[in-house]
């Protein structure tokens, strides 16, 4: 017994010890949005299986986690790239350019974020002004420009339009947390705020207080926070076909025997409508590549030139068929030849 | 007083005991039956999980394989005429001749129709060709009639997990390529196999080709690396505590932090994962020596509580005559308490590694939820574990991917109750009473 002990104590230093030693990397480290994860997921399986290299390890660490560890510093154990669902920000570039960090920006595609409901029920049309005055914190008193604002009154989506079906607004999507929640609180409720001009007119007064009421979603029961996983949502839809949902296109694309998604402004969120930018809540899909990192660990380039080539992201792309839409023609032909080349960002 | 008198009294003596006796007997009925209903409902509640476990993922383990035949043009496989693997392998366009016998077969017309029509097909399809051309170098010229694996739509539609008579729009598979479904079918050239796959590959963004292993080998690394450091650790301090410590305030501070240990959120460890052992130590990220670090702090709780529960179980005398008998107090403790309390001290241990093997969020801070194909090779290798993967599995938007995270479910399940089962087990057979 003694000897066992004595043993195991000396295999575990034996083991704790032989990884203290700093480890070159021959795997390219990724991190950064959960929504272009199912997309460079995608991207690195094929580059492994292709390539000579190691599959990158792909972490899904949200838009604002990604590039606080992208920014954190150079060396092995900082990550390569990092995935994001929106731009990175002015204070993050600083931060990175700070701890001398060249950064090359990729823009991927673009991604919708629809509002659904159950095949149960009908399909619903929604105006972005009725989006925000269903799920905002405060509105304007009797729902009409110049009214005093108050705590959000409507209690169903008829009270917000007589056009819309007398049921009580319930709508479930993503928390705080999530960079689609982030979306669409400024593409569909900024959006739907912008149309009372003197809500609008607050942005040059008080840029702050503009946010909160534009992007203030109401805490009374209207809007559920049903957690990061769109899966959950979709099954929740269906068990409560008067409830909406919240989340990406690609889970509408994949659930379609189920769910319905509602239509915006007039436009259906379909892949031609979001690919022209004509259906209104749709966002940007980056990453960014350390090129400190290019040269030291082997199979950044490649990856990138993997990621930023047409059987990719390009029209008949493979990463359509995962729900990706695509660039416009001149934009991605901009991108592929970045990935060539791979240029500093300038902010 | 007079006897009439007495016999009224007595009489209603013995109604009131009567009373109370059906009193007393009706409220032990309803206890047992309030018992009775909590059983049924906690059972019925267990039955319906695990039902549901099974329906959805009993599928996981089967998957859908498609006969095609295949023309090996010289030209696309081996234009130079060469024919050794590696030549193959870099220069042989193994999904051209596909796409085109593909296309030949069914006939599909445009660019979208044979998008289609490749759709049907696992991407793993021309791999699948390419080494059985490999392997049999002389079918170069001809027309092979092999096994490839069906699309992750198909394989649903396959087993009835896509409901065909939805209009077109509604479903992932499309009106065209049910046709070319049911002319496969009519040839009997779908069938369906055990999915082996499952149990050998890593993980895959294609429902079709993931596979649970690279989970399951970074998971057996992961509780190696908590057994070797939790293990010792846990018995050494449960032995000290129980046989050698002096008892004052002092121990008692120790013991009250040890309780309150094993009751702090796991998440916990993780962020003291991700301070001391990644940004201190600078160990490597997703690897499954810091998760089995992770785990042990974890773990350490429990096995020093059951160590010490089972250690204060063997009697004194056994000590008192090891003493008398001229024995160290080391030598007592390593040649008799210790090797009684062991089977004690065992179960302690499992639990806790069944408990550790079922963790997911101290993993989340230090980087072991992420895609990784490759299987890890060693415990600095990046690697998840089985319930990572599972939350993987569940968060993705395919399809197929709702009976992987379920088939997943049932294998971590499989391993927790033979862990358990042996926990109870090593503790009904080395058990003593005294």
């Amino acid at each position: 017994m003694k000897k066992t002990l004595t043993f195991a104590t000396l295999g575990a230093l034996a083991v704790a010890g032989g990884a203290g030693q700093a480890v070159a990397r021959d795997q390219v480290r990724i991190v950064g949005s959960s929504t272009v994860y199912p997309f460079a997921t995608v991207v690195a399986e094929r580059f492994g299986k292709d390539s000579k290299f190691k599959t990158p390890v792909i972490e899904s660490t949200g838009s604002g986690g990604g590039l606080k560890l992208f920014c954190a510093g150079l060396g092995v154990k900082t990550p390569d790239i990092t995935n994001a669902s929106r731009r990175i920000k002015k204070s993050e570039y600083t931060k990175c350019t700070k701890n001398g960090i060249k950064i090359a920006e990729f823009k991927v595609g673009y991604d919708g974020i629809v509002m659904a409901n159950s095949k149960k029920s009908g399909r619903i049309s929604l105006s972005r002004k009725d989006i925000f005055l269903a799920l905002a914190k405060l509105v304007p008193e009797g729902n009409k420009a110049g009214g005093k604002l108050v705590a959000n009154p409507n209690r169903t989506w008829k009270d917000v339009n007589p056009n819309l079906p007398a049921v009580a607004i319930k709508v479930l999507g993503p928390p705080p947390t999530s960079g689609t929640r982030d979306a669409f609180n400024e593409l569909a409720m900024e959006g739907g705020c912008k149309k009372f001009p003197e809500l609008k007119a607050i942005k040059k007064q008080n840029k702050k207080k503009y946010r909160a009421i534009c992007r203030g979603v109401r805490e009374d029961g209207a809007w559920v926070e049903a957690g990061e996983n769109d899966n959950l949502i979709v099954q929740k839809l269906e068990a409560d076909p008067n409830a909406l949902g919240v989340f990406g296109f690609s889970f509408l694309d994949q659930n379609r025997d189920k769910v319905q998604g509602s239509v915006v402004d007039g436009v259906e969120p379909t892949f031609a409508n979001i690919s022209s930018q004509k259906y209104p809540v749709s966002r940007s899909l980056f990453f960014y590549v350390k090129k400190n990192h290019v040269g030291q660990i082997p199979g950044i380039q490649e990856y990138v030139q993997a990621f930023m080539n047409r059987r990719a992201i390009g029209k008949r792309g493979y990463l359509i068929d995962k729900g990706l839409i695509p660039l416009p023609t001149a934009e991605m032909k901009k991108y592929i030849d970045a990935g060539k080349s791979l240029p500093d960002l300038k902010m | 007083m007079t006897d009439a008198s007495d016999s009224v009294m007595i009489a209603n003596q013995k109604e009131k005991v009567r009373e109370s006796l059906r009193k007393r007997l009706r409220s032990e009925r309803r206890f047992r039956a309030y018992g009775v209903v909590a059983i049924s409902f906690a059972v019925l509640m267990l039955v319906f999980l695990i039902g549901t476990i099974i329906s959805n993922g009993y599928s996981a383990f089967s998957q859908t394989w498609l006969k095609v035949d295949v023309t090996l043009e010289k030209d696309l496989i081996a234009p130079d005429g060469r024919t050794d693997p590696k030549t193959l392998r870099e220069n042989g366009d193994f999904r051209a001749s596909l796409i085109e016998s593909l296309v030949a077969k069914f006939k599909s017309r445009g660019r979208e129709e044979e998008r289609l029509l490749m759709a049907m097909f696992s991407t793993s399809a021309e791999q699948t060709l390419q080494e059985h051309v490999i392997r049999n170098p002389n079918e170069i010229g001809g027309t092979v009639s092999i096994w490839v694996r069906a699309s992750s739509d198909i394989d649903q539609l396959y087993k009835g997990r896509i409901n065909r008579d939805l209009p077109q729009t509604s479903r992932t598979v499309k009106d065209i390529q049910l046709r070319w479904y049911d002319l496969m079918a009519a040839e009997r050239r779908i069938d369906s196999r055990f999915n082996k796959g499952f149990f050998y590959s890593g993980d895959s963004r294609e429902p079709e080709q993931a596979g649970f292993w690279g989970a399951i080998v970074g998971s057996f690394f992961t509780m190696l690396v908590t057994l070797i450091l939790a293990f010792p650790v846990g018995v050494a301090t449960a032995v000290y505590l129980e046989e050698f410590a002096p008892k004052n305030r002092f121990t008692d501070l120790i013991e009250v932090n040890i309780n309150n240990l094993a009751a702090v959120p796991s998440i916990v460890f993780g962020l003291l994962g991700l301070a001391v052992f990644l940004n201190f130590f600078e160990l490597p990220r997703s690897a499954p020596l810091v998760g089995g670090m992770v785990l042990a702090l974890m773990t350490l709780p429990t096995i020093i509580i059951s160590g010490r529960a089972a250690l204060k179980a063997v009697p004194p005398s056994v000590r008192e005559a090891a003493l008398g008998l001229g024995a160290s107090r080391v030598q007592v403790v390593t040649h008799h308490v210790l090797p009684l309390a062991m089977p004690g001290i065992l179960t302690g241990t499992i639990i806790g590694m069944a408990q550790a093997l079922g963790e997911t969020a101290p993993l989340l801070m230090i980087g072991m939820v992420a895609f990784i194909v490759d299987i890890p090779g060693g415990p600095t290798d990046a690697s998840t574990v089985i319930p990572v993967q599972i939350y993987l599995w569940a968060d993705s938007p395919e399809r197929g991917f709702v009976e992987k995270t379920s088939g997943g479910i049932m294998v971590l399940l499989i391993f927790l109750v033979t862990m358990n089962a042996s926990a109870v087990y090593l503790r009904k057979k080395f058990e003593r009473r005294w």
